[in-house]
């Protein structure tokens, strides 16, 4: 079972979820996963927009009353 | 028992602990019931915001430093000795020189630092200004440069989130300064889809870089940079030619973080708050060290500083919390050589930049002195 990083980006104006995710894919290893968690629909769209752009892997995107849940698997 | 205080780190969060922490138990340490102790790196304390200047030459190298002992209060005990191990069970740190130091109350200051090396090519390929090296290296560079092609590389994670901006406008006003204004191009790259983490810079930046022709490319993650051919190269699948490349490099935490387990790639899993190392009440953290998801910046480290001063100094005297941190950032924007803006938010109010102007730009040149008495405290 891969280890999880969770980043609670929620009302984090900068630098933000995608910025706090590209971060974090770079200090795990291959494999791990990292949930982010964001007030703004705007990441919740952008995201996986970006990890299908780099070849990472979407593990799911939530929504969770007022916020969204958005976790990626490094995998490259 | 005297309750020792023991710092790690004497850069700008450090300084401030220190000094603030001095003279709100100066009852106390003279009594002898208190102690404060610094771990440091270097006797010079360097201000890290002049180095945008030094690509310009529009600062004189000796006014970035001062002898770090003369920044902290005398009553400070004060070693040039790098921690390289922290053990939070044991409540040791030991030190390069095979000291070690126990504590009531540590702070962890240690900063965050470049990791050019961490981009296949970037340390040949790139000129960078977050260190005094590289600015020099960045300002021998400008001078030579006839013209071309400039990349302005922006990786994350980074401490100063409008520097890269500034450099950005500086350059288009240096370069037409010196007549060069229609032989140079430049381009900046930036990680997320915006020209800047902020989304109100990010769209006030757009009308300026097409009134000024500064190109962009966003969604742009380095993936490599190739020296001899001078392209560099996004995980996004693009890649862009340039004559000079001007990186911000990833950064990294202090490796002893990392060595002693205390937070991946060095960032210190931080209460948001409350500023605790997640798990442990007798240690703070405190700066670009943190894991909290806001701006690494001076201005953070000093808002936090000031918060984790008046808990342990509360806790001592009192035994009673004083305060949670409540996210507040604030950066002057250089908008130019002669301009500046600035914005402040915190984690309930977002940030609203106002118009650029030249009492702004002032303002943060009179900062870039007074930096010297805000890390004493007296500010
Ligand atoms: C070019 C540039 C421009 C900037 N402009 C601005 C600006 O305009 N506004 C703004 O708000 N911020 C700006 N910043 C960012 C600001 O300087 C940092 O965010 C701030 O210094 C962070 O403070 P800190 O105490 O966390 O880290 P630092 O001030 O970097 O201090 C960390 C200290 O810890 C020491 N250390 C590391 N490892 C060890 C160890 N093992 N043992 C002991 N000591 C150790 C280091 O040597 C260092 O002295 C800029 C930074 C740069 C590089």
């Amino acid at each position: 079972m891969s280890e999880r990083t969770l980043i609670d980006a929620r009302g984090a104006f900068c630098p933000g979820p995608l910025m706090e995710l590209i971060a974090a894919l770079k200090a795990i290893e291959i494999g791990e996963e990292v949930e982010v968690l964001s007030s703004d629909k705007g990441s919740a769209d952008d995201i996986p927009e970006w990890v299908a752009k780099v070849g990472h892997e979407m593990v799911g995107v939530e929504e969770k009353g007022d916020h969204w849940s958005v976790v990626v698997r490094r995998a490259k | 028992m005297a309750k020792k205080i023991l710092i790690v780190g004497g850069g700008l969060s450090g300084t401030i602990v220190a000094n603030g922490l001095c003279r709100q138990l100066a009852h106390q340490m003279r009594q002898g019931a208190v102690s404060i102790t610094v771990l440091g790196t270097s006797d010079k304390h360097l201000y890290q915001p002049g180095l945008l200047y030094v690509p310009f030459g529009r600062i004189r190298e000796a006014e970035l430093f001062r002898e770090q002992k003369k920044v902290l209060d005398r009553r400070i005990n004060f070693f040039i000795d790098p921690a390289t191990h922290i053990d939070v069970e044991a409540k040791t740190v030991s030190t390069q020189s095979g000291r070690s130091f126990d504590y009531d109350y540590l702070v962890l200051a240690t900063g965050s630092r470049i990791r050019p090396d961490a981009v296949p090519g970037m340390e040949e390929g790139a000129h960078w200004f977050y260190d005094l090296d590289g600015a020099r290296k960045l300002r021998d560079a400008l001078a030579a440069f006839e013209g071309g092609r400039i990349v302005v590389n922006v990786n994350a994670p980074h401490k100063c989130p409008v520097a890269p901006l500034e450099i950005t406008f500086m350059l288009d006003e240096y370069f037409k300064a010196r007549g060069l204004g229609d032989k140079v191009e430049i381009t900046y790259t930036y990680p997320i889809g915006r020209l800047h983490a902020l989304e109100p810079v990010g769209k006030w930046a757009v009308p300026e870089f097409q009134k000024l022709g500064i190109k962009s490319e966003t969604f742009f993650n380095t993936k490599a940079v190739d020296p001899k051919a001078k392209k560099i190269e996004s995980e996004e699948g693009v890649t862009l030619d340039y004559d000079l490349l001007i990186t911000i490099p990833p950064h990294n935490g202090a490796e002893v973080i990392e060595n002693s387990g205390l937070g991946k790639a060095g960032w210190v899993p931080t209460n948001p708050k409350t500023l605790h190392r997640e798990g442990s009440d007798t240690v703070f953290v405190v700066g670009d060290t943190t894991n909290i998801p806001i701006s690494k910046a001076g201005s953070t480290a000093h808002f936090e500083a000031d918060t984790v001063v008046d808990n342990i100094a509360s806790l001592i005297t009192e035994n009673r919390w004083a305060r949670d941190y409540d996210g507040k950032v604030y950066c002057f924007i250089e908008t130019g050589m002669n301009t500046g803006t600035y914005v402040w938010f915190n984690y309930t109010t977002p940030p609203n930049p106002g118009p650029p102007s030249q009492m702004i730009h002032w303002f943060k040149l009179a900062y870039n002195r007074l930096y010297w008495l805000s890390a004493r405290g007296l500010l």
